[in-house]
């Protein structure tokens, strides 16, 4: 048994096992996250999909440490995860709250790693290159606020990438962007996460974008939530905005995913209606 | 030709206040309201070198060392308690109640236990700056954006480093706010200390030519005083927009929908 354990932490880096979290309310105790089971192996690219108010960021927030689950585990390289790990970056939906206004890019991105206790050339080195990667290399002296929203979410990813997360969490991170940026910004997660061998797992409610983004998508059902489907999604690489969304897999792997939230969203259960 | 325009708009009113006040004053002459320039030609004379050295100094210099001593109290203990739902909950009430009472109220208790020296004077001044630095900061401090506190959590910012670069870098407009107000009530409580009961400053000073009957003399400390409060006023607003810059520029960045 314990051998078993040991094996599946060297194939594994996240799992998430029985996951259960209630919020205790006046008017009794509601269910969030019912029963949830699934586990990322290093290097993947995974998408959280459901309908809103299926406990996404709910789910994202226990797996960051930040909301400790009402029972069940959760396992991070091999560890129960109790607070927030090392080798672990959150890129938050608000990117105009999640950036310090008092800082400029720069200090932004380089306060983790004084944080980690790096010595001064290699922040100056990983800063650097985190901004040339997502094309901000000009804007290093410029505060949060002097940029566009698409500009601020390419800092907020920047600072991920400069802290060489093992494990990349993204909570929906283009919900405020305009359809042109965030296609820009889709292309630039998946080239970094070829580039850098990072494990992502990322949340949306935007299917299309879950289907052109992951090689797995989860689809969630709606409170108490559990997981619906777990599809492996096998479309060519690379991948491109015009050539891959038009291709028929494409198009089939979108009505699955589409029908599925859509039962989720009449109350479709794992363990039957 | 534009901040000629803006400086000339500023001044427009003061300058005209400034006329009406010195033809007022000239045309109806009077023993306790005397002419404008008679009381600016009293001016230099009254407010020489050696006034300087032993009043505006002694003044100036009990506000600074006061102001600074809220300014450390009340932003250490506003942190303390704006982090403590706790220690908040305890000391509510007695603050409450503390800072209903008026500190001009306290300057005869006050007076009891420390004498009539700097430092009944300094007492009195922290007493009536400490309250609005004290509850600023606990609001400051409570209002610490909650992504990101999340975002500092993840990544694992120390908890020194989380007071330090998070809960007071987000503090500091509200603490400003404080400020502010502490600096008009430091002004205020510096006269009244020194009306009480002294041997010097600028209240003092007023004070002990109204005895004397030197009424241009009297009037021309009251003028000092509003240009004192100006100056600091001024000087006040500069440390402020620096020290902030980014929060207006983030607010002016929201306003224009990002």
């Amino acid at each position: 048994m314990e051998g078993n354990q040991l094996e599946r932490g060297k194939e594994t880096l996240l799992a998430v096992e029985h996951l259960q979290k209630s919020y205790v309310t006046k008017s009794g105790t509601t269910d969030v996250i019912h029963d949830l089971d699934f586990s990322l192996v290093p290097g993947e690219f995974v998408c959280i999909v459901g309908p809103s108010g299926a406990g996404k960021t709910t789910l994202l927030r226990s797996i960051a440490g930040l909301l400790p689950p009402t029972s069940g585990t959760l396992q991070f390289e091999g560890r129960e995860i109790t607070s927030p790990p090392d080798d672990m970056a959150v890129v938050f939906q608000e990117y105009g709250r999640s950036l310090f206004p008092w800082m400029t890019v720069r200090k932004n991105i380089e306060f983790p790693l004084i944080e980690k206790g790096l010595p001064k050339d290699e922040r100056t080195r990983l800063v650097d290159e985190a901004l040339a990667a997502v094309g901000l290399a000009n804007s290093a002296k410029m505060y949060p606020w002097q940029l566009s929203g698409g500009m601020q979410q390419r800092v907020a990813i920047a600072r991920a990438v400069a802290y060489e997360p093992t494990l990349l969490l993204m909570d929906e991170p283009f919900a405020a962007v305009d359809a042109q940026t965030r296609a820009d910004l889709e292309d630039l997660v998946r080239e970094l996460w070829h580039r850098l061998g990072v494990t992502v797992l990322f949340v949306t409610h935007d299917i299309e974008e879950s289907i052109y983004l992951a090689q797995r998508v989860l689809v969630l059902s709606d409170r108490p939530t559990e997981i619906l489907a777990d599809l492996h999604i096998d479309l060519p690489e690379p991948r491109d905005q015009l050539s891959t969304r038009m291709l028929p897999e494409f198009g089939n792997y979108r009505a699955q995913v589409y029908d599925l939230v859509q039962q989720a969203k009449r109350g479709l259960r794992r363990s039957g209606v | 030709m534009k901040t000629l325009h803006t400086a000339l708009t500023a001044l427009a009113l003061p300058i005209v206040l400034f006329c009406a006040w010195w033809a007022f004053s000239v045309a109806n002459p009077s023993f306790y309201f005397p002419s404008l320039p008679k009381i600016l030609g009293q001016f230099p004379e009254t407010w020489g070198l050696d006034m300087w050295v032993s009043d505006v100094f002694p003044s100036l210099l009990r506000l600074f060392a006061s102001y600074a001593l809220a300014l450390a109290l009340g932003v250490g203990l506003g942190m303390v308690l704006g982090l403590s739902r706790r220690i908040r909950l305890t000391f509510e009430p007695v603050l409450e109640f503390l800072r209903a009472v008026p500190p001009t109220a306290l300057v005869p208790v006050v007076m009891l236990f420390f004498g009539i020296g700097d430092v009944m004077k300094v007492v009195v001044i922290v007493l009536g700056c400490f309250w609005p630095i004290l509850l600023n900061t606990i609001e400051g401090v409570r209002s610490v954006d909650e992504v990101l506190s999340d975002t500092a959590a993840t990544y694992k910012v120390r908890s020194r480093s989380r007071l330090v670069h998070l809960t007071l870098r987000s503090a500091t407009p509200q603490i400003f706010t404080g400020l502010r107000q502490a600096l008009s009530i430091g002004i205020i409580m510096m006269v009244i200390s020194e009306m009480f009961a002294a041997s010097n400053g600028i209240g003092f000073a007023i004070v002990q030519f109204q005895h004397q009957f030197s009424i241009p003399e009297m009037w021309s400390g009251v003028i000092l005083l509003g240009i004192i409060g100006y100056l600091l006023s001024q000087g006040f607003g500069w440390v402020e927009r620096r020290s902030l810059a980014w929060y207006y520029g983030l607010k002016a960045s929201g306003e224009n929908g990002r």
